[in-house]
């Protein structure tokens, strides 16, 4: 410790960006961060935001990878609009990076990439650490890559150099204990682990570890540390969770509570690989997967399994969800249960894979061929992404259909700090399932509350019948071509899927209870921006209330309720006004305003407040 | 281990009525399926017909048993989802030329790749029949038919190259008006574990009549036909007079007391060796056409292996359920 008088400033809440070229470890790097933060007791909520390209160029600017950390002292439901602190590995990452942080921030860069190459690789042509663009930031230039490169060259181990420039980030973690005031044991603890099966690495990251923290603590320039308070009032047991980590674990819990295996038929697609990739992990759990040759087979291995008496599940994308409609339609005329899992990622066609978009919203509910109506639900946090995946589970398997489960490359890679449930108090989920020799079963005999037909399996004795995709005759399900027959089946399949509406949760209100102003409705992954900007306005004295929508289809029935209470109602979305679209047609007595935005990125809390005061003014 | 009820035929057969053409072949191939099964030995309810589309995927309506009339071509991945959640069940599929081989191509060859336990019917009748008359990737190059008025200019697969091709173990060829070869045939392909491929050449009498014939025909069958039995020469003709030798990297015809050769030197059928090269030969070759079980190789299966990691993994994890999951790993308590 030097003995120069240090400045702690407390703060309520930081926004962090680390930025890299794709190998840099920058993801690594603010998962150890973020990981630091939550054991502290932080709030916290990250978002990685990385390139379409697996290992761009090094120093350009379409290999810049970057992860964004929001941590506070008081509810985080955002990674933050700009960030308070940018690690520019190069050139490129802070050119990238530059239009994201906040005016007076704090820039750490590795001044040893700062060279007359790197910079005309990222299309300077000066070097902006010898220019006036930073002037209005405190810039900290550390020699990250040399001071790594001696630490480890140190320790006489022969490591060679692009090992030890693998360290590099470890020399950025060290800064930022000290900046932030952590603990350094945690970090080495973390070290550990994660080089558990490459143990001779371990020493040279702990090593470069704490150069990062003496670096940081002798340099004169940085004068200033800063202090997160952890969460007053928050208590529990909490892990950090993803998106799509949450949404596997959500589908796991669907099965294990209605007693089913769960199978996953999927071929790998961007932003939702990972439900895939996690899934595979657990067949601990019962659980199989099945990596498709195709899109088509992951879903149609996935009613196979279904209709076997498994949980059928799919994961993909945009893309990916075009290509299953055809067999969507077969698990509706079939009334098996399905889950279907899209995380959006921006489109239409490849798109912009690696970005987060609400655009599928008119795919899932519409399309398909024929009448072919199919409940559609949507997570709003990482976090949630359990409770609704779970939520799709039940739906498909207590009303016998298939259900679209929407989430989005943002809910999918972000994390959040999330509570782990009171599992005991999820509750059961009921098969419609016949007993063998039923001598009153039918493959189409329908429950007479919820319109589902009954589940008979393979194997059991005395329920021999036949489904597919040619309509069947009410009741005893034999191939009919019958009109009036195609009439009732239709209606059946339609008011099945409304009646799914007698047994999901009213539509809540944040904000004002009884009707107001201005209503912001939005659905799926934008809660968290919305949430936060409706609450920071009404903090400021504004009438705004939110209603964020999770069921999209059917609605709850107090949706009209919510609706006619506002004088004025706006519809914000990552995409050019889909549910906006949708609610006027379900409603077409009110008028709605706008406010969407199809960039790839979600939307800022300062965008939302701006467009929001403007509609209380007018 | 529970009794299995004796079954018979009757069994199997549903209260409606079948729906195919007067004369269709597939009327022989649901006799000769009904005739197997009860010697199987599989209890009814653990038998799975799966279908695509087309004439020969109406199968399961008229088979007694569990059944899944599914997606244009996507049989065989809804069968290969059914079988790996389900590896107790008896699972069958019933497809055409066109089903497997255009629109469900990829699933047909990747169901074979990963060698799940599937016994899988292909109607070859070299013809679209329920749209109507279009040729199908079987047709013979220059057929005429009414989506090739002047011809077809697409040289058409074989079968049993593609399942060769897809690293399949198991691969027979049968015609549909020989019922006999053809349930023991259909025996053999469920007796084999893994994907077996059973080539039915089918007759359509409305669009493709007779498009077997030439081969065949009562008249002209026994001097083009090979009728393959494993550790047997594979001699052919009315007199049986003629047989297969290698000569070089192909096979020839040869006669028998022609130039010293005699049926000891006629190559003998070997169904079982892993190396496909000859069962490539006998499936690509026309004269004579090669009828029987042409490969039947021993692997494991995918959904074998797939259970036995799931069992693997169930037995030694310390992880038994979710709400353990939920609580494992780096978890942070805030007090």
């Amino acid at each position: 410790m030097s003995d120069k008088q240090k400045k702690i400033v407390e703060l309520e809440e930081v926004v962090i960006k680390f930025a890299g070229d794709s190998g840099d470890g920058m993801q690594l790097t603010g998962t150890q961060f973020s990981d630091a933060s939550a054991s502290f007791g932080n709030e916290l909520l990250t978002f990685p935001d990385y390139p379409a390209e697996i290992r761009a160029p090094q120093g350009t600017v379409a290999g810049v990878s970057g992860f964004q950390v929001h941590i506070g002292a008081k509810e985080v439901q955002t990674p933050g609009d700009l960030a308070d602190v940018l690690i520019a590995m190069n050139p490129a990452a802070l050119k990238t990076n530059m239009k994201w942080v906040k005016p007076g921030a704090t820039i750490i860069v590795d001044v040893d990439s700062f060279d007359q190459k790197h910079c005309e690789k990222a299309g300077y042509d000066y070097d902006p650490l010898q220019s006036n663009d930073l002037d209005d930031y405190t810039v900290i230039k550390a020699p990250i890559t040399s001071l790594s490169r001696s630490t480890v060259n140190d320790l006489n181990l022969g490591i060679d150099v692009k090992t030890a420039d693998k360290t590099r980030n470890q020399f950025v973690m060290g800064m930022l204990i000290w900046l932030f005031n952590r603990d350094m044991k945690v970090e080495e603890e973390f070290i550990e682990k994660k080089f558990a099966k490459k143990p001779a690495l371990i020493a040279p990251n702990v090593a470069v570890l704490h150069a990062g923290y003496n670096y940081a603590d002798t340099l004169e320039a940085i004068a200033t540390q800063f202090y997160v308070k952890p969460v007053a009032g928050k208590k529990g047991m909490f892990r950090q969770i993803t998106g799509n980590t949450a949404t596997a674990w959500g589908l796991m819990a669907g099965a294990e509570k209605a007693g089913l295996k769960l199978f996953l038929g999927s071929y790998p697609i961007t932003p939702a690989s990972d439900i895939l990739h996690e899934l595979c992990k657990h067949k601990h759990l019962g659980v199989k997967t099945f990596q498709a040759e195709d899109e088509i087979a992951g879903i149609c291995t996935a009613i196979g399994a279904s209709f076997g008496g498994n949980l059928g599940v799919t994961s993909t994308s945009g893309p990916g969800l075009a290509l299953k409609t055809e067999a969507a339609g077969l698990a509706v005329i079939t009334e098996l249960p399905l889950v279907i899992v899209d995380v959006q990622r921006g489109g239409p066609s490849t798109g912009l894979p690696t970005k987060t978009e609400q655009s599928d919203l008119l795919q899932a509910i519409h399309g398909r061929h024929g009448e072919s109506p199919m409940p559609v639900i949507a997570a709003s946090t990482p976090g949630n992404c359990f409770n609704f995946a779970y939520e799709a589970c039940k739906i498909a398997v207590e009303h016998m259909t298939p259900v679209i489960l929407l989430t989005d490359g943002y809910l999918a890679n972000g994390t959040e700090l999330w509570e782990i449930p009171n599992y005991e108090a999820i509750p059961k989920i009921v098969p419609p399932f016949v007993k063998d020799n039923d001598p009153e079963y039918q493959p189409y005999k329908r429950d007479a509350e919820k319109l589902n037909r009954m589940w008979a399996l393979p194997g059991q004795k005395g329920l021999e019948h036949r489904i597919g995709g040619l309509e069947k005759s009410d009741v005893y399900g034999d191939v009919s071509h019958d009109p009036m027959n195609h009439q009732v089946m239709t209606n059946y399949r339609a008011e099945k899927v409304q009646r799914i509406a007698n047994y999901i949760p009213q539509q809540e209100i944040i904000g004002s209870q009884n009707g107001g102003e201005l209503l912001v409705i939005g659905w799926g992954g934008t809660f968290g921006a919305l949430n936060m900007a409706v609450k920071e306005l009404r903090e400021e004295g504004y009438d705004v209330s939110l209603a964020q929508f999770n069921y999209i289809f059917p609605l709850p029935k107090n949706t009209e309720d919510v609706l006619k209470k506002f004088k004025k109602r706006v519809v914000c979305e990552l995409n050019l006004g889909q549910f906006a679209d949708y609610l006027r047609t379900q409603y077409p007595q009110y008028p709605y305003e706008q406010f969407n935005k199809v960039q790839g990125l979600p939307f800022f809390i300062s965008e939302l407040k701006e467009k929001f005061k403007q509609l209380l003014a007018k | 281990m529970e009794e299995v009820q004796k079954l018979t035929r009757e069994d199997f057969q549903t209260a409606g009525p079948v729906k195919w053409c007067a004369g269709c072949g597939s009327y022989s191939i649901l006799a000769a399926v009904q005739n197997a099964l009860p010697q199987i030995g599989v209890p009814k309810e653990k038998i799975v017909f799966v279908s695509g589309i087309g004439c020969s995927s109406r199968f399961p309506y008229y088979m007694k048993t569990y059944g899944f009339h599914t997606l244009h071509g996507r049989g065989a991945a809804i069968a290969s989802g059914l079988k790996s959640a389900r590896p107790d069940l008896n699972v069958w599929l019933a497809t055409g030329d066109g089903d497997s081989m255009a629109i469900g191509g990829n699933h047909f060859i990747h169901l074979i790749r990963r060698n799940i336990d599937i016994n899988v019917l292909v109607f070859n009748n070299k013809i679209y029949g329920l749209t109507k008359g279009q040729y199908s990737p079987t047709t013979p190059y220059g057929s005429i038919t009414k989506s090739s008025p002047d011809g077809t200019i697409e040289n058409p697969f074989k079968p049993g190259e593609l399942v060769i091709g897809a690293e399949g173990n198991f691969f027979a060829r049968v015609i549909d008006k020989e019922p006999r070869n053809l349930e023991k045939t259909l025996i053999a392909a469920n007796a084999h574990k893994g994907a077996s491929i059973v080539e039915v050449l089918q007759n359509c009498v409305i669009f493709n009549d007779k498009i077997h014939e030439s081969i065949i025909g009562k008249d002209v069958r026994d001097d083009n036909v090979v009728m393959l039995e494993h550790g047997k020469p594979m001699i052919f003709g009315k007199e049986r007079d003629k047989g297969l030798v290698l000569d070089g990297a192909d096979l020839k015809v040869v006669k028998i007391g022609e130039n010293g050769i005699t049926e000891k030197d006629i190559l003998v059928h070997d169904m079982t060796t892993k190396n496909p090269s000859i069962h490539y030969l006998l499936a690509k070759m026309t004269y004579p056409l090669a009828i029987g079980v042409i490969r039947s190789v021993d692997d494991a299966t995918y959904e074998t292996k797939l259970q036995e990691q799931v069992d693997n993994a169930v037995a030694t994890t310390k992880v038994k359920t979710v709400d353990q999951l939920l609580h494992s790993g780096q978890i942070f308590e805030i007090k």
